[in-house]
């Protein structure tokens, strides 16, 4: 470790205080607090720190989508190999699925960690860790047959505009990488929806139905599959939405470490269950008479709730922000499924309008603080 | 007793470290340097009343507040005034006092203390610079003597890490300690407030007369006055509350009986590069070197705390004692590195709230803390840690940011009246994004005295 830490900090000396390339010591730096945590002693207020950083934070919802991440690795595999109808291992699934996701997963994080490594130099500030999540969830929310180059210009949109232009990590109104989704959406539609994108290479095969269930529902169809296999996620989708079972997991890790609001996870599965129920009861279309806790098993919404809703910064954030926001999201989620045709799936949109009205949730919930408090200064106003 | 009021709250946090100083009390250690540092005194423009060389007594006035000139500090010790150490812009950072052999004090006539009126023992705290004992709220700075505050608070429970345990340093100090409540109540249009713990038992604070008690039971910041004001006298504008720390109530009686200044600090040396963490008696700017030294370093190097080690103010071994804390603590600098230190779960030694460690399974008996910033600072990002350990009626985060853009009136209505940096620490300690919380409270505070007053 002493021979390692003498090594980096000769690398490091050209990019000191002072020294030639001292502009781009972010990025160093930020390969350098990767192995190790710095050195830096408490110089203003508190003389101990907590453990937790924001590396820490992000590493843990790293660790919290792995599950569903190599569950849609394999299940990628699994829709190729059944729709193909050829015989194959557990093995071959993972290898066709590797195959066809890892390339994603690289392509995301080279445009945006480059785009962020340059804004982090241009501003002079440390590269935030933020991007290690948003990189991995790109790729995860995507349909598997998506060209790479689509990945990549979603990406560097999103990055770009829905991040760096309102102020970098910490400032941006919508989920970075929904915006890269909702980009990718409306910018290449045929590629995001329809029933040859969500199975691997379902455009080469003929007289295949790869769609999602919400897709079929939206058409008239029927659902050829039982709860279990869309609880377990082996269902045509986007990468990693399918898996409720593995989302759920991922979901346990957030709640437990506390990364993750619990009050959002659970305010959004409220307001989608009471919505469901209450278009059950209307029944005037297939979906809306498609079972509440269906609705709450396919498609994106269980993904969508518990990674991208939870997201702190676009997210409200006050408590009492937070569960409003939750419920909101679920109710507009499954408003938008059943009223909406065109977009079967509606948690994106449900997640990226809640993002834009979630600073007005907070002004609500803080005014109520503010008033209280000039209740009680004019009430001694009066007695004075 | 009769108890008007429980405070209870389950928001907040107990930072459980080793080293806490055992109820011994060592006798008095000499010091032959005392110094006053005016940065103790939040809100003070200093203008010195003495030169280098002059001889002082004991209780002569050193330097006044520009703002207020009745307000005096006064020299806790007679001798020759060494040194005025002055920093950047001439401002003074410390003044240095060495002890004389003949001990002269300057005595004060207090006979007839308990006849005078409210301006008499004004007057008579004033000059005799015992005023600076008591702090305002808003603010938390030096009470501004021509204001008559709403009620005067006085906590008996610091619940601060280590802190120092009221009950043993004042168990032999009883009647000074009421006799200056008494003097208190004459400030004030209704009896002082005291606070006590609601856990300790015949606790003597509950004897004490012509009190309004309340009791506290809850984690840190619990003991914290912002927190008591809130729940029985809450701040509104142009309010004024004033605070006493405990062991100031008992110099000020002190003073009453005696006619002299009484700069008494009972010590506690805490934290863990101690050796035999205890208490010792002592002074206001006494050297802290010969303490240290009594109570033995292990570690090296050290940070030296005035205070405890979420809000006290940086010091070091050839330091002097704090004008306002009871504690020192004593912890090791933290400048090691850690290699793959951010993976969650990995370093449990290292005291955490946050659910991402298991510290809090391990090391039941205390932990071994350092200065390590843990991480570096990074853009706010993650909501509602703050709240956990916040029991004040007041939003932390939108305060903060209020304060970060020196926007006035946002603070105002968000509550910048009701609250001091220090309830801001574990804020401090525990933020992901290593947010100097405190620092940023300070300034907006200092922010609302130049444009609000």
């Amino acid at each position: 470790m002493n021979v390692l830490r003498k090594t980096l900090d000769n690398i490091k000396k050209p990019f000191g205080k002072g020294q030639k390339l001292e502009k781009f010591a972010p990025a160093i730096n930020a390969f350098d607090t990767f192995l190790f945590v710095p050195n830096h002693t408490t110089k203003k207020g508190a003389h101990i720190r907590d453990a937790v950083d924001l590396k820490r934070t992000m590493v843990t919802v790293i660790i919290a989508l792995l599950p569903a991440l190599i569950y849609g690795i394999y299940n990628t595999g699994y829709q190729y190999y059944v729709q193909m109808g050829t015989s194959y291992t557990f093995i071959d699934a993972f290898i066709h699925g590797s195959w066809k996701i890892i390339p994603m997963i690289i392509v995301s994080y080279v445009v945006g960690l480059s785009i962020e490594f340059g804004f982090a130099v241009f501003r002079g500030h440390e590269v935030n860790e933020g991007y290690l999540v948003t990189g991995l969830l790109i790729p995860m929310i995507m349909p598997v047959d998506i060209p790479l180059w689509m990945v990549g210009l979603s990406t560097a949109f999103a990055v770009l505009i829905a991040k760096e232009a309102f102020g970098g990590t910490g400032m941006n109104i919508l989920n970075p990488a929904l915006t890269a989704r909702a980009f990718a959406f409306f910018a290449y539609p045929t590629y995001m929806s329809g029933n040859k994108v969500w199975v691997s290479e379902a455009g080469n095969v003929d007289a295949i139905s790869g769609e999602t269930i919400l897709g079929s529902l939206a058409a008239g169809g029927d659902v050829n599959y039982s709860m279990i296999e869309m609880f377990q996620g082996a269902i045509p989708g986007s990468i990693a939405e399918t898996s409720t079972l593995w989302i759920a997991v991922g979901a346990l890790i957030l709640i437990l470490t506390g990364v993750g609001s619990w009050r959002i996870i659970t305010g959004g599965i409220l307001g989608a269950a009471v919505m469901g129920l209450l278009f059950n009861l209307w029944g005037a279309n297939a979906l809306m008479s498609f079972s509440w806790i269906n609705h709450l098993v396919v498609g994106g919404f269980a993904f969508g709730i518990v990674f991208m809703a939870t997201d702190p910064v676009s997210a409200a954030q006050t408590n009492k922000g937070k569960w409003v926001y939750g419920i909101l999201v679920g109710i507009f989620c499954i408003m938008i499924r059943v009223f909406n045709p065109a977009y079967p799936e509606g948690v994106m949109l449900a997640i990226l309008l809640m993002n834009v009205f979630a600073p007005t949730i907070d002004h609500y919930v803080i005014q109520g603080n503010i008033n209280k408090r000039k209740k009680r200064w004019a009430s001694t106003l009066k007695t004075a | 007793m009769e108890i008007i009021k429980g405070i209870q709250t389950q928001r907040g946090a107990n930072l459980n470290i080793k080293g806490k100083a055992d109820k011994i009390l060592d006798s008095t250690i000499t010091s032959s340097t005392y110094a006053l540092n005016p940065d103790d005194f939040f809100g003070t423009v200093p203008k010195l009343l003495v030169k280098e060389g002059q001889s002082i007594k004991k209780g002569d006035p050193i330097f006044y507040s520009k703002n207020n000139p009745r307000i005096k500090i006064v020299s806790p010790i007679a001798g020759n005034l060494k040194l005025i150490q002055r920093g950047p812009k001439r401002k003074i950072e410390q003044i240095l006092i060495e002890t004389s052999e003949n001990q002269e004090s300057f005595i004060h006539d207090v006979k007839e203390w308990k006849e005078l009126d409210r301006e008499g023992i004004k007057t008579l705290l004033l000059n005799s610079g015992n005023w600076p004992f008591i702090h305002q709220r808003p603010y938390g700075i030096v009470a501004i003597p021509e204001e008559t505050p709403k009620a005067i608070f006085v906590s008996t429970l610091n619940t601060a890490p280590l802190q120092v345990d009221f009950e043993f340093i004042l168990e032999k100090n009883k009647e000074n300690f009421q006799t200056g409540i008494n003097a208190l109540n004459k400030l004030v249009d209704q009896p002082v407030f005291l606070g006590v713990d609601k856990s300790s038992s015949n606790n003597f604070f509950e004897k004490i007369d012509n009190v309004q008690h309340y009791s506290i039971s809850g984690p840190h910041p619990s003991g914290n006055l912002s927190l008591h004001i809130q729940k029985i006298s809450p701040l509104n504008m142009g309010d004024r509350i004033w605070t006493v720390n405990c062991e100031d109530v008992a110099n000020i009686g002190s003073f009453l009986s005696s006619g002299e200044f009484n700069p008494k600090r009972t010590l506690a040396i805490a934290g863990n590069a101690v050796k035999s963490p205890r208490y010792y008696k002592s002074m206001i700017g006494a050297e802290l070197g010969p303490i240290l030294n009594e109570a033995g370093i292990t570690e090296s190097p050290v940070r030296v705390i005035n205070g405890d080690v979420l809000s006290g103010s940086l010091s070091s071994i050839s330091g002097h004692v704090g004008y306002f804390n009871n504690l020192i603590t004593v912890i090791p600098e933290g400048n090691i590195y850690r290699m793959f230190g951010w993976l969650p779960f990995k370093d449990n030694k290292i005291l955490s709230l946050s659910n991402t460690s298991l510290s809090r399974l391990f090391n039941k008996k205390g932990h071994e803390v350092n200065t390590n910033l843990n991480g570096e600072e990074r853009a706010l990002v993650i909501t509602g840690e703050m709240e956990k350990l916040f029991p004040f009626d007041v939003f932390p985060m939108q305060l903060i940011k209020a304060c970060l853009i020196d926007d006035i009136e946002k603070m105002e209505a968000l509550g910048i009246y009701e609250v001091v940096p220090e309830d801001f620490g574990l804020i401090d300690y525990s933020n992901t994004s290593k947010l100097e919380a405190q620092e940023t409270i300070r300034q907006g505070i200092e922010l609302m005295i130049n444009e609000v007053g």
